[in-house]
């Protein structure tokens, strides 16, 4: 690849985890990843086919074929038993990457999560680490109604002994992904569906998940660090995941209209990049916070009270919630619509402040 | 070295197996007392069960992991752990198993394969599956054992797990300690067929049941299921029959759910009296002998009180230390 090449190179989100898993299992032989379907299709090698899936959102296609079944190891649905084998696996030296489905799943499962994943370290006076990063897909848009549209970062981020990482386009996905798998602990990487290229409504889908240049050669993003992709004076929002597309867009409306924005990539939930967020707020003196979860005790709040008790003296308003509503997520293509935070509501909500 | 014909067992393995129980009972006599005088903070008694995990653990390397339960004392004494460690982490010392952060529930040794005791009914099973995975991805002999009480049987993650380690053919042994009552739930009434053993082969895996106030049967019995754990041929239940002899915790009456007649005959059927007259049966020691091992346990339990009581209370920065490997 040529420099010019390097320096332009577009892949899909999808492309940049599997990029990201594929290099780190060449390179450290105790890494493994393990969930339902991640090959798809175990068992049938009469098939033919090294993998009929490779995850349902092909995260993992292709890697059985490098790696081999011990490696790429399809599960039975049991994510209390496969989650709690990667938690003892972690253990015991090796670094499993497993695959929860969809983030809702953890109802089955937030047992080995949160009990062992999260606890073990401490418990146990920091003899055992539990290297293990849990993917898990989030997000609304899908037509998937209540139980496999959901976010709920907060609810890990709530537990001590969890990090929690949310990317936003394939770069970060790929700096992220391999930082979770090189971390020595438990590290959950939400991966949005609308990022990995799912809608139902055409034009959401139109662009997503591209647009971002990645490098071909392994880098990390660190965990813990908020990226500033926009500066500006007049206003700071605050996106995660899908949300900081949605706040870039409004950016651009904001901009249109006169007004200098600034947009936080959090990325990092769990630790959080509290620094950013209070610097950028401190300048700008006003801040309107994007988050997709539900808005009781969300990292929307989380970051309201850190702005209020950190920086009050320096607000000309007060911090802004954009959330989903206190609601369950709805199928009815125009309900789901307005379930999201979208850009008008951004817009709407700065422009409330700033004139 | 002399074996006995009987039971296969040589003479060094039985007088361990006879000191480790002995030495079980009285440091859970011991952490009684302690609790008593209100410096241990709760504790679940393994008095009674110490055959099940000495019969087993006499097989195992240190390399070997075995994980517990909310009652474990015995799974860790049985599997190596130091006892000054141990009463020192009770006592809630920085010197002890855990730094003082885990306690009775959470005593854990990785080093001595004590992969962690579990608050959790349920929880530890599908650990020690994801233990022997590692085993069998970096081709080691080691195998895992999971502890778990009736209970568990209870809890949907033991089939998942006895799935899991099935199909993957995992050297796992998956060891229900069946003392009869969960908490003050007899399993008679919480447990279809009556037995978990039953419902191994339905998991493509042999199913044992057995006397578990023997640890020669102990013994005898895990010793194929972890040979043929070792040599890649899959997982074993083994379901052994057991009895607690005081309540569910410390201040529990169990007399409110079961008779003093059950009590009494289950006590007459005690693993350490057995063991005793098994030894001097086979002409492995006398009573001398035996009072000698008694004695050491004795001064053995003596020694990690002295230990704890003289370790210093974690330093408060201690409260925010290691939830992670690093966070920043």
């Amino acid at each position: 690849m040529t420099q010019s090449q390097e320096n332009s190179r577009q892949i899909t989100y999808v492309q940049a985890v599997n990029e990201a898993i594929e290099y780190e299992m060449a390179n450290d032989p105790d890494v493994f990843i393990m969930g339902e379907d991640i090959a798809g299709g175990a068992g049938r090698a009469d098939l033919g086919k090294q993998d009929a899936w490779g995850g349902v959102f092909r995260l993992t296609k292709g890697l059985i074929g490098k790696f081999g079944e011990d490696r790429v190891r399809d599960t039975p649905i049991s994510e209390a038993g496969f989650i709690g084998a990667g938690v003892g696996a972690a253990a015991t030296g090796m670094r499993p990457i497993v695959d929860l489905m969809f983030v809702g799943f953890f109802g089955v499962c937030g047992d080995q999560i949160v009990n062992n994943a999260a606890k073990m370290h401490y418990m146990f006076g920091g003899k055992v680490k539990i290297p293990i990063t849990i993917i898990t897909s989030t997000g609304a848009g899908t037509a998937s109604a209540a139980q496999h549209s959901e976010t709920l970062y907060s609810v890990f981020t709530h537990f001590p002994g969890l990090k929690c990482v949310s990317p936003s386009d394939p770069y970060t996905a790929k700096g992220l992904m391999t930082a979770a798998i090189r971390d020595d602990d438990p590290v959950i990487v939400f991966n949005h569906k609308l990022l990995m290229g799912r809608t139902v409504k055409p034009e959401m889908g139109k662009g997503i998940g591209f647009g971002s240049i990645v490098p071909e050669n392994s880098y990390e993003i660190p965990i813990g660090k908020a990226l500033v992709p926009v500066e500006g004076n007049d206003i700071t929002l605050i996106g995660i995941s899908y949300t900081t597309l949605v706040c870039k867009e409004a950016a651009v409306e904001l901009q249109k209209k006169g007004y200098s924005v600034e947009v936080i990539d959090l990325l990092s939930l769990s630790p959080m990049d509290n620094e950013t967020i209070i610097k950028s707020v401190m300048k700008t003196r006003n801040v309107v916070i994007v988050d997709e979860d539900y808005p009781r005790c969300s990292i929307a709040s989380d970051i309201s009270a850190l702005v209020a008790e950190e920086a009050f003296d320096y607000l000309d308003s007060p911090p802004i919630r954009i959330t989903a509503p206190h609601t369950l997520v709805p199928y009815s293509l125009p309900l789901e619509m307005e379930y999201l935070p979208s850009k008008e509501k951004v817009i709407e909500a700065a422009i409330s402040i700033l004139e | 070295m002399a074996k006995s014909k009987e039971t296969g067992i040589d003479k060094q393995t039985a007088l361990w197996m006879y000191q480790t129980m002995t030495t079980t009972r009285m440091f859970e006599a011991e952490c009684r007392r302690q609790a008593d005088q209100g410096k241990l903070r709760g504790m679940h008694s393994s008095i009674g069960q110490e055959a099940v995990p000495t019969g087993i653990c006499a097989h195992l390397k240190d390399g070997d992991q075995i994980l517990g339960t909310h009652r474990s004392h015995h799974h860790c004494i049985a599997k190596g752990v130091n006892l000054n460690e141990m009463m020192a982490e009770l006592l809630g010392k920085s010197t002890g198993t855990n730094k003082g952060k885990g306690g009775t529930m959470h005593i854990a040794d990785i080093n001595k394969g004590m992969l962690g005791a579990n608050g959790v009914v349920g929880s530890n099973i599908p650990v020690a599956v994801g233990a022997a995975l590692t085993s069998k991805l970096k081709g080691s002999q080691n195998v895992s054992v999971v502890f778990f009480g009736d209970g568990a049987v209870g809890q949907g993650v033991l089939y998942e797990s006895m799935n899991l380690a099935s199909i993957w053919k995992l050297p796992v042994i998956f060891v229900c300690e069946n003392n009869r009552y969960a908490e003050a739930t007899p399993f008679e009434y919480s447990m279809a067929g009556q037995s978990v053993a039953k419902r191994a082969p339905g998991f493509d895996m042999p199913g044992i049941n057995v006397d578990g106030q023997s640890v020669v049967e102990m013994y005898n019995a895990s010793k194929v299921a972890i040979q043929k754990a070792r040599n890649g041929e899959g997982p074993t239940l083994i379901e052994a029959m057991t009895y607690r002899y005081q309540g569910h915790f410390g201040a529990d009456p169990p007399l409110t759910y079961r008779t003093e007649e059950e009590e009494a005959l289950y006590k007459s059927k005690d693993c350490i009296d057995r063991m005793k007259s098994y030894l001097i049966d086979m002409g492995f020691s006398d009573e001398e002998e035996i009072s000698g091992m008694d004695e050491k346990a004795n001064i053995a339990v003596a020694e990690s009180v002295k230990f704890a009581d003289e370790s210093p209370f974690p330093n408060l920065e201690e409260l925010h230390t290691e939830v992670y490997v690093k966070y920043e």
